[in-house]
């Protein structure tokens, strides 16, 4: 991040704690998954009220699968990379600025607590995540599916969940 | 079965408290706690029978079906009497796996998917992917200059018609048919001018990674117009037959207030934000395309009621006539698309003439374009809302993970803020009001 070197100027590398990274101009936080309430808080303590979107992405077939040579996972320096992570996206109203928070969920215990009791419009996102990935999160009101049907059995949006398919018939075509 | 158990499950232990005791806090957590019931637990209750009094709080299910309801959407309303004590939204009738299903397709086919979500507004949907795609290809700054005005042309006639649709539905919902019939009217001149340059009325697939799929089309400067000069007499009627219509006032005024604290805790964004009197507009705060060369007002509300969000929709179809106005004049000559042969499949022409044409335009449409790896997340404002792209690539030619932050999917979470303490029947008034589509907050 920085590089005396070079003669770029030393950037603060952590923020509210957290180690930070840049993605294309947006600011990225990585707390850790102990520290990610009290990040929250800060964030909103520092006027980061407005919780637009809050997702999670599934890294487990991420860099290749079938001998394909593909780009790893990039995480700043001292962030042990898990299976899931939860992504908020957060919008200071006041500074016209949006940032990011990208948390680690390990796969042996997909469990971070809820952002409800900050955000509380983070309630349907949450199910969605948890509806989509697996991730339950501790505290919230209704934890339950809010998509898919109440009785389906795993998350579609993992990815060792299969994509269904039908089989394409033609006309005539030998079978 | 002990008797303890029979205590803590009689009816006093499950008896809701008064609501006028609940602090804020447990306010919050009611309105967004569980509320809900499967098909089969509802029919079970349904023969229930026994007097109803005063005291005592029925719980209804309005839709999926409900021809008010948008669509798919379901909810659950606590009633007592007529009054609506809670309600909660139930939705995933619609849901067929648009994320996952953009995973499977490549970057040059996944605007076929998203442009799907929010059927109502495609082109803002194609366009935040569009965005997204090219930020992480990092050719953001490279989209040539005609091809940005033709996606801000695009971008708010699409304001205008998806408007005007939320005008017709909005005057059904509350009884006018004839309002119906003229916000369909005016949106279909609009959706005839798409045809027109794209092909479809809707699903357009036409902004796509590295520019517009085509040119405009030969006269579309008197086509739109056409429409700029046609629609603002008929705005002045819709006052005349709905603003100012002291039935249609006493229906919407201070029906489904939401304040501009619940707006923000909830992410509320849009126009519901901004009836509020919270002028927020990512055009404006956030400027993406040229928006910041072109001059517009953001229209805000003061009372945060049904009839504020009915009034800025109106009033932000007047500003987008604004802006197109000065998109009419802006509008450079030039490449519709980035000459780049990375993103640009060949034209056609050379097609018949090139072998390496050929070769890249059949590798270009089987294999799609590799896309750096990295994480971005892009956000526009479409009539509903801030739509959002949260793309990560892994650097093949498909999205590692694809997800759309669709803005009725937030929205719909207010629902039970502005129905507390309403009457059952401003309940379609107060759904209108939100304008939610289904299909992206289902995707």
């Amino acid at each position: 991040m920085s590089d005396i070197e070079s003669g770029n100027p030393i950037v603060e590398t952590r923020l509210y704690g957290c180690v930070v990274s840049d993605s294309f101009g947006q600011v990225v936080l990585h707390p850790s998954r102990d520290a990610y309430i009290t990040t929250l808080k800060q964030l909103i303590d520092d006027s980061y009220l407005l919780c637009t979107d809050l997702t999670a992405v599934d890294f487990l077939t991420f860099g290749g699968g079938e001998g394909k040579s593909l780009a790893q996972r990039e995480l700043p320096v001292g962030i042990q990379p898990e299976r899931f992570e939860v992504v908020l996206n957060l919008i200071s109203l006041e500074n016209r600025t949006r940032i990011r928070v990208r948390v680690q969920v390990p796969e042996n215990e997909p469990v971070l607590p809820t952002a409800f009791d900050l955000f509380p419009g983070s309630e349907a996102m949450e199910r969605e995540v948890f509806d989509m990935f697996g991730i339950s999160f501790t505290g919230h009101p209704d934890p339950s599916r809010i998509l898919m049907p109440e009785d389906w059995e795993g998350h579609p949006l993992r990815k060792d969940f299969a994509v269904g398919r039908i089989p394409v018939q033609f006309k005539g075509a030998p079978s | 079965m002990s008797s303890d158990l029979i205590a803590a499950t009689a009816e006093g232990a499950q008896e809701m408290r008064s609501r006028s005791n609940l602090s804020a806090k447990e306010v919050l957590r009611e309105v967004g706690s569980v509320l809900r019931m499967t098909e089969s637990e509802a029919a079970a209750l349904s023969s229930i029978d026994g007097e109803a009094n005063e005291d005592q709080t029925m719980i209804i299910n309005m839709g999926p079906q409900h021809p008010s309801t948008h669509g798919v959407l379901r909810i659950m309303l606590e009633l007592q009497g007529e009054k609506v004590l809670r309600c909660k939204p139930i939705i995933g009738y619609l849901h067929t796996g648009m994320e996952k299903t953009g995973e499977q397709l490549t970057y040059m086919q996944g605007g076929t998917n998203v442009t799907r979500m929010d059927y109502v507004s495609p082109l803002n949907n194609e366009l935040v992917f569009s965005l997204a795609v090219e930020k992480l290809l990092g050719i953001d700054g490279d989209i040539p200059e005609r091809a940005v005005w033709m996606r801000m042309l695009l971008s708010e006639l699409n304001r205008m018609s998806s408007h005007l649709l939320f005008l017709a539905t909005n005057g059904m919902d509350l009884g006018s048919s004839s309002m119906m019939i003229y916000g369909w009217r005016e949106r279909e001149q609009v959706l005839r001018f798409f045809q027109k340059v794209t092909g479809l009325r809707m699903n357009h697939n036409f902004i796509r990674p590295g520019g517009v799929a085509a040119d405009l089309p030969a006269g579309w400067r008197d086509d739109v117009l056409a429409i700029l000069e046609d629609l603002p007499a008929r705005l002045t009627e819709y006052d005349v037959l709905m603003t100012n219509q002291p039935i249609f006032r006493e229906r919407l005024q201070g029906v489904g207030v939401i304040t501009a604290q619940e707006a923000v805790a909830l992410g509320a964004s849009g126009p519901i934000m901004r009836s509020t009197g919270l002028a927020w507009d990512l055009r404006r705060d956030m400027p993406y395309l040229k928006y910041e060369e072109v001059d517009f007002d953001v229209i805000v509300g003061s009372y945060g009621d049904a009839f504020d969000r009915y009034a800025i929709r109106l009033n932000e179809i007047r500003e987008s006539m604004k802006i197109v106005y000065q998109i009419l004049e802006k509008m450079p000559k030039g490449n519709y698309r980035i000459q780049d042969k990375k993103v640009t499949p060949p034209p056609r022409a050379r097609i018949n003439e090139s072998m390496e044409a050929l070769i890249h335009h059949f590798k270009i449409f089987t294999e799609g374009f590799k896309v750096p790896a990295g994480e971005v997340y892009v956000a526009i404002e479409s009539p509903r809302g801030e739509i959002g792209c949260y793309i990560v690539s892994d650097g093949s030619p498909k999205p590692y993970r694809i997800h759309v932050r669709a803005p009725s999917f937030a929205n719909i979470q207010t629902l039970p803020h502005m129905m507390r303490n309403g009457l059952v029947a401003d309940a379609v008034a107060v759904i209108s009001s939100i304008d939610p589509v289904l299909g992206e907050v289902d995707r």
